[in-house]
């Protein structure tokens, strides 16, 4: 039995839906469409799936999709909470049922229609009675209802502890949306961003202006683990998860972590990036590539610290030398992110860092070993760390 | 909740009224008269001489007394018989109401109004006056609840026939978000009020409810306080993090505070808020921190670390919340 995750699994095949703001179809539509494109992608028959892991949030059920798909029987059905934070950790499921024998080939999924549908941006509410509603109730009448307050609360902390990076977030949207222009799948494909256009969008809220925020999207994602020694012998060039992660840290709040000592750090993500690290044996000076859960600008820089990419509070700085360009030190967002390709809740990340690894992504780095993937920020996230195959 | 068959005869219904005049054009009780010019002026604050001065008025390229355009309509209005209300359906746009209302579209509201006026009124005209159902939207959904807009066009006319002017008046008729508070407002739904948007309450349940009860009852800044091991926390919890007791009760916080964070929020507009909002996360001296906003202050005037002071805020709707503003120098 192994006793750590490392090297036990790979991402085999990767799918993905046309991403818009229309679908026009079902949410079990679209997570049908990406699971099916994830088995044709790994080139497996979908009655040798054996595992499903999907979104706490998803409305689609594991058993529809698996009688939508054609799918089996299933040894593994499971679901992660928390929003976006579980981009990260529904590999982590797949990878450790694999890691163990429970299951031979689990797709993991996302589909939403986020844009059409329910909407993430518009905020919370609700009529239902939980612990995470009495949560939402220390600051709906305070008229804090959207995820862009909650996170503006924490970055103008950031900016008052390290200066004013007004400048470091233009960067970041400007760069992402650069690398979007490569990527044809990306809702912002063909339409570039200036920093002139950025400086004079809107407020939402203080410190973030409309380009600091991501898009909502119609889409869905899905990506096939199995363990290596399969992955070889599939159609793709195997993604290797060389360490993955989740974390919650002292504190944690969903989406408020305003009650802990510091809020200019992200003491959870610091703790998934450190697992990931040590599980893989590698550092941050070891990935050639990350992406960074980019719903809003100001998580880019603040991951950048808690990855060890930079110091504390040289976040901005790091950005400024120009790093996450396609040709700087640390490509990343590299298919446009969620600020410009689409927001499927982090899972499109994974599904690019795949393509990193293999080496066909529209913003391709040169040399592409390792890279970095983040999850959901400000909340109960996960690190994963993929690697090419050397077996 | 209507079922689509039901939402589709409902459409096809109403939609038969569209183009239809609401009834027989109606011709106004007095011939255009200087006593109600007057009285219109009085109500309204206007003292052009050329209503209301003869003298005046004939000095004025009117060459007499004119009535001000904006009466058009009041001399085609019944008068007190439309205080009897729309029990029974008398023209075709009661009708239309009552079809809606019937149907759970108990609310109505309305929107706006556009008129035009081809000129001046003088004493003796008679005005006569035809409404048309003009125009019934697709179902929308407003702030106030789901709902079709209603167009009605009134074409205005002297005694030989020619345009005196136009109006179109827009009604809301919607299902309204809460029920409505009274059985009178069901009975006569064309008096209804629309409700002003509240901000949002807090749900309530045991582990928070007793917070917003001491807050209504007068108490500044309640913080929970750890009946064994007498730790302060905030936002409330069921058991104490450091020494698992689930007994506790409460203190009242100084009201001072420091500013911790900020953001003013500006995008998306809720309705029941003043915008922008001044959302802050105070330090109270207590050693917790907690959520709320500042008022009294120019967004650009936040500053972390600048003193607080909080106070009970009640909205109109009685709802109480302590909020902060900026501290009196000492």
């Amino acid at each position: 039995m192994p006793t750590t995750l490392r090297d036990e699994a790979a991402i085999a095949g990767i799918g993905q839906t046309p991403y818009s703001k229309n679908s026009g179809v079902s949410e079990l539509a679209l997570a049908c469409q990406a699971v099916r494109g994830a088995i044709a992608d790994a080139g497996i028959e979908p009655r040798e799936v054996d595992g499903l892991v999907t979104f706490l949030m998803d409305s689609s059920d594991e058993v529809e999709v698996a009688r939508s798909v054609g799918l089996g029987d299933l040894s593994l059905l499971s679901r992660v909470a928390y929003g976006g934070g579980a981009a990260v950790p529904i590999v982590q499921q797949a990878a450790m049922a694999v890691a163990t024998g429970v299951c031979r080939h689990v797709v993991v999924y996302r589909a939403l229609n986020g844009r059409s549908g329910q909407r993430m941006g518009q905020g919370v509410s609700g009529d239902i009675i939980t612990s995470d509603l009495i949560h939402w109730s220390w600051y709906m009448p305070f008229g804090m209802l959207t995820p862009a307050s909650w996170v503006a609360m924490a970055a103008t902390r950031y900016m008052h502890e390290y200066g004013d990076c007004a400048d470091a977030l233009a960067q970041v949207a400007v760069v992402t949306r650069n690398h979007a222009q490569n990527n044809p799948a990306a809702a912002f494909y063909g339409k570039p961003l200036s920093l002139e256009e950025y400086y004079n969008s809107r407020w939402i809220c203080e410190p973030l202006r409309l380009f600091d925020c991501c898009q909502e999207t119609d889409g869905g994602c899905a990506l096939l683990i199995t363990s290596p020694e399969r992955a070889r012998d599939l159609q793709q060039r195997p993604a290797v998860i060389r360490g993955v992660s989740q974390a919650s840290f002292d504190g944690q709040e969903q989406m408020t972590s305003f009650y802990r000592p510091d809020m200019h750090r992200l003491p959870e993500m610091e703790r998934a990036g450190e697992t990931a690290y040590a599980q893989s044996g590698l550092g941050p000076a070891d990935m050639d590539a990350a992406i960074l859960y980019d719903a809003f600008t100001p998580e880019v820089l603040m991951q950048l610290e808690a990855f060890g990419f930079c110091g504390p509070g040289e976040g901005a700085d790091f950005v400024r030398d120009g790093a996450l360009a396609a040709g700087g030190r640390l490509p990343t967002n590299t298919h446009g992110g969620l600020l410009s390709e689409a927001y499927i809740h982090g899972v499109n990340g994974v599904a690019e860092a795949v393509r990193l690894i293999r080496g066909v992504s529209h913003n391709q780095p040169e040399r592409c070993e390792h890279v970095l993937v983040s999850s959901g920020v400000g909340v109960p996230t996960g690190a994963l760390i993929l690697g090419r195959d050397n077996g | 909740m209507l079922t689509p068959e039901q939402k589709q005869d409902l459409e096809t219904q109403i939609r038969a009224f569209v183009g239809r005049p609401t009834g027989p054009p109606s011709v106004g009780r007095d011939l255009v008269n200087e006593p109600m010019i007057r009285q219109w002026c009085d109500a309204i604050g206007d003292a052009n001489p050329v209503y209301l001065d003869p003298e005046a008025a004939a000095r004025s390229v009117h060459g007499g007394i004119v009535a001000p355009p904006m009466m058009l309509q009041a001399w085609i209005l019944e008068g007190w018989s439309m205080h009897r209300g729309h029990g029974e359906p008398r023209d075709e746009q009661q009708r239309l109401h009552k079809i809606l209302t019937d149907a759970g579209y108990t609310g109505v509201l309305g929107t706006d109004t556009e008129q035009t006026f081809t000129r001046y009124l003088r004493p003796g005209d008679q005005v006569s006056a035809e409404t048309v159902i003009a125009d019934i939207s697709e179902e929308k959904a407003t702030g106030v609840g789901v709902g079709y807009f209603i167009t009605t066009r009134t074409t205005f006319c002297d005694a030989k026939g020619i345009e005196l002017g136009t109006m179109n008046f827009r009604v809301l008729k919607f299902i309204p978000k809460e029920a409505p508070q009274s059985a009178a407002a069901n009975a006569d739904a064309a008096d209804a009020q629309p409700q002003k948007p509240t901000r949002i309450k807090p749900p309530l349940s045991h582990d928070n409810a007793w917070w917003w009860r001491a807050v209504a009852e007068g108490t500044l800044l309640p913080l929970q306080r750890c009946a064994q091991c007498q730790k302060l926390r905030h936002p409330p919890r069921p058991m104490c993090d450091d020494c698992g007791a689930t007994q506790w009760d409460h203190i009242a916080a100084s009201g001072r505070g420091a500013l911790h964070s900020y953001t003013v929020i500006h995008h998306p507009r809720f309705p029941g808020y003043e915008f922008p909002i001044l959302a802050a996360l105070v330090d109270l001296p207590e050693g917790c921190r907690i959520v709320s906003n500042v008022v009294d202050c120019e967004p650009g005037a936040l500053r972390i670390g600048m003193a607080l002071q909080a106070f009970i805020h009640e909205d109109e709707d009685g709802f109480k919340l302590p909020l902060f503003r900026p501290a009196e120098p000492a």
